[in-house]
């Protein structure tokens, strides 16, 4: 159906709603398939203009340790899923030819790798922020992490900045 | 879908006043659009906008912040500038291509 108007409608954009929407997700994984959802998300909270923070604790660090973050990988073990036997999954190698074949697919579908997505988030204005107590439990400094976390910081200092948000644990 | 007037000529809009024709777009079309939602056109913008648009009929989907950045040479924090909050959303408006459709 076409119907005729003299005027468009203008889109609003959520503008001249001052909102103080804000989204905080813990990301406490250290395995690929669970790195993406917090960042996907963290990227498409700022594409809507959210304030948007990502927490890093424990196994999280993997992604924003320099050391690791390059290296992130998949397994299959225990993971029905993949719909593989665990008897093949526990295979030698096989960790690696999955994060082979996941890598392969991230990047088919023309998503970036950790860091690169750790730097869009940032550039989008995100923030990112490390656990104390991860910190010292894995004996990691701030010169350890990659260089756009603004910090490590202690629970209460999170609790302080997720005021008022809406938060996810991944 | 709606037929609408917009610098004096008529196009099909969405429900929203997306276009829904690229190739009903105009540059004066996107200077009534940027205005519309409060943004002042620069050489840059119209840079943007370009790539945008030449990328959308080449390939026939909306680019990314990541795309115009990368293959747009448009670094992620212009883009935030130029189209305050929802760069994509806006870009894609004043452009006159469907929004991205990607999540990322």
């Amino acid at each position: 159906m076409t119907t005729v108007t003299e005027a468009a409608p203008i889109p609003t954009f959520g503008d001249e709603e001052e909102t103080d929407r804000k989204l905080v997700i813990i990301c406490s994984k250290g395995s690929l398939d669970m790195a993406y959802p917090g960042l996907v998300l963290a990227n498409a909270a700022l594409g809507e203009g959210i304030e948007t923070h990502l927490f890093f604790t424990f196994w999280g660090f993997e992604m924003i340790t320099e050391k690791t973050m390059d290296h992130i990988k998949f397994s299959p073990l225990g993971n029905p899923a993949t719909h593989m036997p665990n008897f093949v999954m526990g295979l030698p190698g096989m960790t690696s030819f999955a994060t082979h074949m996941m890598k392969a697919q991230i990047a088919g579908l023309d998503l970036p790798e950790v860091r690169e997505f750790l730097e869009l988030i940032t550039d989008s204005g995100g923030h990112l922020w490390a656990c104390r107590m991860s910190a010292d439990m894995l004996q990691l400094e701030e010169k350890d992490l990659f260089d756009r976390v603004e910090g490590i910081i202690n629970a209460a200092d999170f609790i302080e900045i997720a005021e008022g948000a809406q938060t996810l644990f991944i | 879908m709606t037929t609408a007037t917009i610098a004096g000529a008529d196009v099909q809009v969405d429900d929203e006043g997306f276009l829904t024709d690229s190739t009903e777009w105009t540059e004066e079309i996107g200077k009534q659009l940027a205005e519309n939602i409060g943004i002042e056109l620069t050489d840059r913008h119209w840079e943007m906008l370009r790539f945008i648009r030449d990328d959308y009929a080449a390939n026939g989907v909306t680019p990314g912040t990541r795309r115009v950045n990368a293959s747009g040479g448009f670094p992620t924090k212009e883009q935030f500038e130029l189209f305050p909050k929802k760069p994509q959303k806006k870009s894609a408006y004043v452009a006159g291509v469907p929004k991205p459709a990607g999540c990322v």
